[in-house]
């Protein structure tokens, strides 16, 4: 018997989770197989939130949240196989190199040795780490950090990869190269959700974009989409402050 | 008011940053914690006192010309307590050199640096002279309350032990990162440290066993060869247990030796901190070398766990410091096998509780750093592993580590005597679990490098910790002394587990 293909990489519905305030309030979200997904919002929108729900690193208060197809509330690890989660603050270990932090993520993703080796070498070189391959991160610069923890991320090759904020404090060079590798996964067949507060990221990188405000989704398409929902506006600045002023003023 | 970037200046901001982190730290946060903080003191020192009461009564009454021999005993306490004390004061100079903290921001001020770090060595001083007169509050009290007022003069020596210490310890760690560089100055000094803490009492000790096969220091400290070779009883050296007898003339210049050495060495070394901090915090920038890593190694996820828990405590420098001095203090009771040449007639009950208390302490600490300490919560908690399977590898990695520390001591003492062996082995393995226990009922997530000391951890696991290896150590000690007194210590090891099992914060969390 075969297995019906998921339509969605993640589909969210009915989330909520409340801390003092409702910070997600019965979200609805879908992202596509293969599409890079951009979620935009004021600070304290609800956005981290969400995507931590979505790694499992929160639980929610109500909803239903699949990935590929995995209800991952129900079956949290066999969501987490197939995903991988990279905040703006770094996960990495201080004392591990950059080599030894991707044996061991290889490992806890249960990835064949020669087969991690193969692409940890091939990712470090990638990201420009050769030289510091075998260097503790404890001296590492922010995007140094970053870039290890993007490789990290990539290591066990996710079907879908979740980013907060992924780009904050990086220097030009390293910023492209992390755009570089994300697009270069979603041409692989990859699935990339990410927040940003870098509206020009969003415009250029984004397949579709969603602004999600008070924990809400308040607005979803490609950016010319968004224009025309908005009705005015020449730039992504100026749409996703319309959109958001209208969000506020609808609730 | 003083003016901005003078000493008395910097003193205000200083007393003001010190007071609120100590308020912090006594309350963790929660005003109401403060009551309940200085009411347990009290408690616990009214204890202290009546403890120390029946213990010193018989000294009190000393009075007179001292003799060679009272000078002595007096010198070598002494001795033992401000090497602890200059122990930690080469803890806390590396520390200022270390730590970053607001150093960046005045360094980078147009105010003089000097000053700052004059207050700085000040302010240590300060802390460490505290520590040591609550310390040996319990004593002196005691000592004056049956002895007379006289006595009270052992505080002052107290605080010229602190200034002597603080001033000794800034050239000593001044030269070694000269010497060595600030590159391993840091992990050099904390071993430094914990040597110099541990090596007067280890030192008696060695001597005692060398001299009478006892592990009792004082028995060494006091015997007749010790106090031929002491210097004459009027030599300036006595001045110190002097002045701890009560000797006025003796205590005025015990302090102003101190305070002359302490104003010495801040005239001389404050105006170098600025440029040595700034030598150390361009080595926090560079990384340390690894040994190449050949190729990944198969393993399933909780092996990989675990390796990684043994990788980040192998490589913490304060870890290791703290490993070496439990391993330095098992010297004397590794000595003691040795002597005994296959005769464990009467060195049984000495040796067991030292394993198991070492076996508990070290526990803790590795616990501690293995269980509450995560550098990527986050990702661990992303990865496709139950909290289970995590949890598991870091107990296996802190008990793992504990064994192979103690596995030879206890194998060569199974050569001496099986039976006592065979007790030290399962006490080490109970007060090993027992630590691990504690440390998880008190467990909070925290970025190992914010663990800048070991008392970042609860107080009360602290105490708990302690407890529990003094109770299953004194079990075992009993066991092997075949006495049903045993069931004592083990009563109050087991009352420690179960409150902190019922009571422990991460239990009520999970509530």
């Amino acid at each position: 018997m075969s297995q019906i293909q998921p339509l969605f990489a993640l589909q969210i519905k009915g989330l909520e989770k409340r801390f003092a305030r409702p910070a997600v309030d019965g979200l609805d979200l879908s992202v596509r197989i293969g599409e890079f997904y951009a979620l935009l919002g004021p600070n304290g929108a609800g956005k981290t939130t969400t995507l931590r729900m979505v790694s499992g690193l929160l639980k929610p208060d109500a909803g239903s949240i699949s990935i590929f197809g995995i209800d991952a509330l129900k079956d949290p690890i066999a969501a987490k196989r197939i995903m991988a989660w990279l905040s703006e603050e770094p996960m990495i270990y201080d004392k591990l190199t950059p080599l030894e932090y991707l044996e061991f993520i290889a490992g806890l993703w249960g990835v064949d040795a020669a087969e991690g080796e193969a692409r940890a070498r091939e990712l470090i070189g990638w990201l420009g780490l050769e030289p510091h391959a075998n260097e503790r991160c404890e001296g590492f610069s922010k995007g140094m950090r970053q870039k290890v923890a993007l490789a990290g991320a990539l290591v066990h090759e996710p079907k879908l990869i979740i980013l907060d904020e992924p780009l904050t404090g990086l220097d030009a060079a390293a910023a492209r190269q992390v755009k570089t590798v994300l697009r270069e996964r979603v041409h692989a067949g990859g699935t990339v959700i990410m927040t940003t507060h870098i509206l020009e990221v969003a415009e250029r990188m984004a397949d579709r974009i969603g602004v999600i405000a008070e924990g809400k989704l308040i607005a979803e398409g490609t950016l010319d989409d968004l224009r025309r929902q908005a009705g005015q506006g020449e730039s992504l600045e100026e749409t996703f402050l319309t959109l958001v002023a209208q969000g506020a003023a609808a609730q | 008011m003083s003016a901005p970037g003078t000493i008395a200046w910097f003193a205000r901001h200083e007393c003001r940053l010190s007071w609120r982190e100590f308020m912090s730290f006594i309350s963790a946060g929660r005003r109401r914690r403060v009551r309940g903080v200085v009411i347990g003191s009290t408690l616990f020192i009214a204890f202290m006192h009546l403890a120390a009461w029946p213990l010193l009564a018989p000294y009190a009454a000393i009075a007179g010309e001292p003799s060679k021999l009272t000078l002595v005993t007096v010198t070598g306490t002494a001795l033992l307590s401000w090497s602890l004390m200059l122990s930690q004061a080469i803890e806390s100079v590396t520390r200022v050199f270390y730590v970053r903290s607001d150093l960046d921001l005045i360094l980078s001020s147009p105010v003089v640096a000097r000053r700052l770090f004059a207050v700085r060595i000040g302010a240590m001083t300060l802390g460490i002279g505290i520590m040591g007169l609550a310390l040996s509050a319990p004593v002196i009290d005691v000592l004056a309350l049956i002895g007379g007022w006289r006595w009270l003069a052992a505080y002052g020596v107290v605080a010229a032990m602190a200034m002597a210490a603080v001033a000794l310890a800034v050239p000593l760690t001044i030269a070694l990162f000269r010497l060595i560089g600030p590159k391993r100055a840091r992990f050099v000094s904390q071993i430094v440290a914990a040597v110099i803490g541990a090596s007067f009492v280890i030192g008696l000790q060695v001597g005692a066993i060398l001299s009478y096969g006892t592990l009792s220091r004082f028995a060494f400290l006091r015997s007749e060869r010790m106090v031929a070779l002491a210097p004459d009883v009027a030599s300036p050296f006595w001045a110190p247990a002097r002045a701890i007898l009560g000797g006025t003339g003796a205590l005025a210049a015990v302090l102003a030796f101190s305070l002359a050495l302490l104003a010495a060495s801040i005239l001389c070394f404050a105006g170098r901190f600025g440029e040595y901090t700034i030598a150390a915090s361009a080595v926090a920038r560079n990384a340390a070398q690894q040994r190449r890593l050949t190729s990944f190694r198969p393993a399933a996820p909780h092996h990989v766990l675990r390796r990684k828990e043994w990788a980040l405590l192998r490589r913490d420098p304060w870890l290791m410091s703290q490993t070496l001095m439990q391993l330095l203090y098992l010297l004397p009771p590794a000595l003691l096998l040795w002597k005994s040449h296959g005769d464990a007639t009467g060195i049984e009950g000495v040796l067991t509780p030292v394993l198991i208390m070492s076996a508990g302490q070290l526990a803790g600490a590795l616990a501690w750093l293995a269980i509450s300490g995560e550098d990527a919560p986050d990702l661990i908690a992303t990865a496709p592993v139950t909290a289970r399977q995590v949890l598991v590898a870091k107990i296996d990695s802190v008990l793992g580590a504990t064994g192979i520390v103690f596995g030879p001591f206890v194998l060569a003492f199974a050569l001496i005597s099986p039976w006592a062996a065979l007790i030290s082995a399962i006490g080490i393995v109970v007060a090993a679990a027992a630590s691990t226990e504690i440390q998880l009922a008190f467990r909070l997530q925290a970025k190992r490098s914010h663990f800048r000391r070991r008392h970042t951890s609860s107080r009360i696991a602290t105490f708990a910790e302690a407890f529990s290896s003094i109770g299953w150590a004194a079990t075992g000690a009993f066991i092997v002394l075949g006495s049903w007194v045993a069931l004592l210590p083990l009563f109050q090891a087991v009352v420690v587990l179960v409150g902190v099992a019922l009571y422990g914060p991460a239990r009520k969390a999970a509530a």
